[in-house]
């Protein structure tokens, strides 16, 4: 079921890295698994955790509180690699609502959109903004397609209509498709 | 009907799309051909049984195990050991749900199991014009038929089987255009690495890519495989290359192919799958290979890579390149030949093909791998494990020294017992150098099978051509 959004407001995690793939994000050992839920524990394992699985201090994910930092920044081309859905659901499951980057990959995008995971890109100036003030508060308007830095500037970013709709209204694009039957029906019988 | 000219993934999508992108809404594509496994399916299926629907077409989608299915054999009994019990699960819930909503499954035991990328096409079932999706980013493999084929989510994997369809933006087109002769020891392997340098892995964002030129020409399905299976390690949607008579030989009489009358007319059918020569791309890229030399990566993503004989860039700008050179324990301005590794591995749906396997296999003739090295050689399928054995490449593998498998992926993924033990070098036939990918902490280096088997006989990289 997705999750709607409408306004969300808190503050930024940053993981400056570029091309952070989905093997980062939620590594493959972890894939075992036939549930979408309780995989948040093991969002960026190898990065979180040490040798000892102990929590490396230096990892940003490590430094905040996951209830107030529900914003990710990470550097360019976020969610490259794998298809792994998996990687959404663990980004949602730890408590992440939105990710920012200058780029984000296309499946993970669709995933993410699926699952009432924000993508939003923004100019590389901006990005350079977020990634300077680390834990800074936004507000994020879904219906405006604004974000709002806490100096005040109001970015606006892109979003696609129909991916818009669905995350505002909790329309469920499966239902979307499945009401286009009749369409689907007519388009097999034509190319049997 | 317009008549404006096309490129060939502009006519494949044209011929599928069932309702027309609006300005609010996506088109809804029509899927001809869709492939699962065990590791992202079972979700989808509960999403049907949550929502009590039926799969609408279960012919048009064909199951198979290779993600977490083992590929270490049980000598005595031939069965493959379930590594965990979360795998086992995985492995039964796939075979629940075939066997209840009727999809057929390639299961452990049958002879035409294998990697999802490689049986579609083994079996006949990948054909030019087609829509196919899997819930694998490296479904781009099945474009080199001139098929569109990308990777899909879980969720989207939900809306296939319930039906039969996808809500999809209409991607970008991009002409990589290649001229020039591959030399000898120079692979379609390097051939694609060099495009990830050259463009970036972010470069195909958005696009689908269609390979041309008479360097693509000249390859084989084989080698077109290995080519289209890597678009995705430059961020495209896809990649294609236009049908030809290579295409067609390969095709007939293969597998589930039609015969007679209905080959003719699907033989028909492909005839203007090719871009229309005025057609317009979004974006034009001009490769030259003349001069190509056999790539190696050198950091952590397939975007870091350089000929074989050259030295890993210095210390610029890009903290990326740092950090990566600090995970792969290399550092700036080094060679990279004669760099030592510990496990080569020849495998995944990049490079298992039979074609994959000759070529490493006249290298490895007659020689032993170096000792203290540990080679895995992984067929991509059960037929092609088969084939290898009838022809004799299985027993060079293994009087060389090397562990020879079920077909699987393996150690491309490591969640299925194969995995590079942290800090230990891999040199790997694989689409994949991600920190932690082959194993949490291991150092990957991806290659070509010539560069994997000249590496396994010295025990550090090796140039191929001074072996051949």
């Amino acid at each position: 079921m997705i999750q709607t959004i409408s306004i969300i407001r808190s503050r930024t995690v940053v993981l400056t890295n570029r091309n952070i793939d989905t093997d980062q994000i939620l590594p493959a050992r972890f894939l075992t698994t036939t549930s979408r839920h309780g995989l948040g524990p093991h969002l960026f394992a190898d990065w979180r955790y040490d040798d000892r699985q102990n929590p490396n201090k230096d990892f940003p994910l490590n430094q905040v509180d996951p209830a107030k930092y529900q914003v990710l920044v990470a550097g360019d081309n976020f969610g490259c690699g794998s298809s792994r859905e998996h990687a959404t659901w663990a980004l949602l499951d730890y408590g992440f609502r939105v990710v920012i980057s200058t780029q984000i990959a296309d499946i993970f995008r669709s995933n993410a959109l699926k699952n009432g995971l924000l993508p939003i890109i923004v100019e590389q100036e901006i990005h350079d903004r977020l990634t300077e003030h680390a834990g800074e508060f936004l507000e994020i308007d879904l219906q405006e397609q604004t974000l709002t830095m806490a100096n005040g500037n109001i970015v606006e970013f892109p979003i696609d209509p129909f991916a818009k709709t669905c995350l505002l209204d909790g329309v469920d694009p499966l239902g979307f498709l499945l009401q286009q039957e009749a369409e689907i029906a007519a388009y097999e019988k034509s190319d049997s | 009907m317009s008549t404006r000219a096309q490129t060939l993934f502009e006519k494949v999508w044209n011929r599928h799309v069932v309702v027309p992108e609006s300005h609010d809404t996506p088109a809804t594509l029509y899927i001809d051909l869709h492939l699962i496994h065990e590791v992202s399916s079972p979700q989808a299926f509960s999403l049907l049984r949550e929502k009590n629907l039926p799969v609408r077409r279960p012919g048009k989608t064909l199951a198979t195990l290779d993600h977490s299915t083992p590929t270490d054999p049980e000598p005595a009994a031939r069965t493959i050991p379930i590594v965990t019990a979360a795998v086992a699960g995985q492995i039964q819930a796939l075979q629940d749900n075939c066997a209840r909503f009727g999809i057929q499954l390639y299961d452990l035991g049958s002879e035409q199991r294998g990697i999802v990328h490689i049986i579609g096409p083994e079996q006949g079932l990948t054909r030019p014009g087609m829509t196919i999706v899997c819930g694998d980013s490296h479904t781009s493999t099945h474009g080199a038929f001139g098929a569109l084929a990308f990777g899909i989510g879980t969720t989207e994997v939900a809306h296939v089987l319930a039906t039969q369809c996808l809500l999809q933006n209409k991607p970008a087109s991009m002409a990589i255009n290649i001229s020039g002769r591959l030399a000898d020891g120079v692979s379609a392997k390097d051939l694609i690495l060099a495009i990830i340098g050259k463009i970036g892995v972010q470069g195909g964002i958005g696009h689908v890519i269609e390979y041309r030129g008479e360097t693509i020409d000249s390859l084989s399905m084989e080698q077109r495989m290995t080519v289209c299976n890597m678009s995705i390690e430059a961020g495209a949607r896809a990649g294609m290359i236009a049908p030809d008579q290579i295409t067609f030989d390969y095709l007939e009489g293969r597998g589930k192919m039609p015969t007679g009358a209905r080959w003719s007319e699907l033989l028909k059918s492909w005839q203007d799958l090719s871009s229309d020569n005025d057609a317009a791309f979004d974006q034009q890229v001009d490769i030259d290979v003349g001069g190509m030399r056999p790539m190696i990566t050198f950091g952590t993503n397939p975007g870091m890579v350089m000929s074989i004989d050259d030295c890993i860039p210095d210390k610029g700008k890009d903290e990326s390149l740092d950090k990566a050179l600090a995970y792969m324990g290399l550092e700036h301005g080094q060679a990279l030949l004669g760099q030592r590794i510990d496990i080569v591995f020849i495998g995944s749906c990049t490079n298992a093909r039979i074609s994959d396997l000759r070529e490493a296999a006249t290298l490895l003739k007659n020689r032993k791998i170096a000792k203290g090295l540990r080679m895995l050689v992984v067929p991509g399928s059960q037929a092609i494990k088969k084939q290898a054995e009838s022809e004799g490449l299985a027993q060079i593998f293994i009087d060389a020294g090397a562990e020879w498998r079920e077909s699987g992926c393996s150690m491309c993924i490591a969640m299925n017992g194969d995995a590079v033990p942290r800090g230990q070098y891999v040199l790997s036939t694989s689409n994949r150098n991600f920190e932690g990918r082959q194993g949490s902490g291991a150092r990957s280096i991806l290659a070509s099978p010539l560069t994997a088997a000249a590496t396994a006989i010295n025990g550090k990289i090796s140039d191929p051509v001074e072996l051949m």
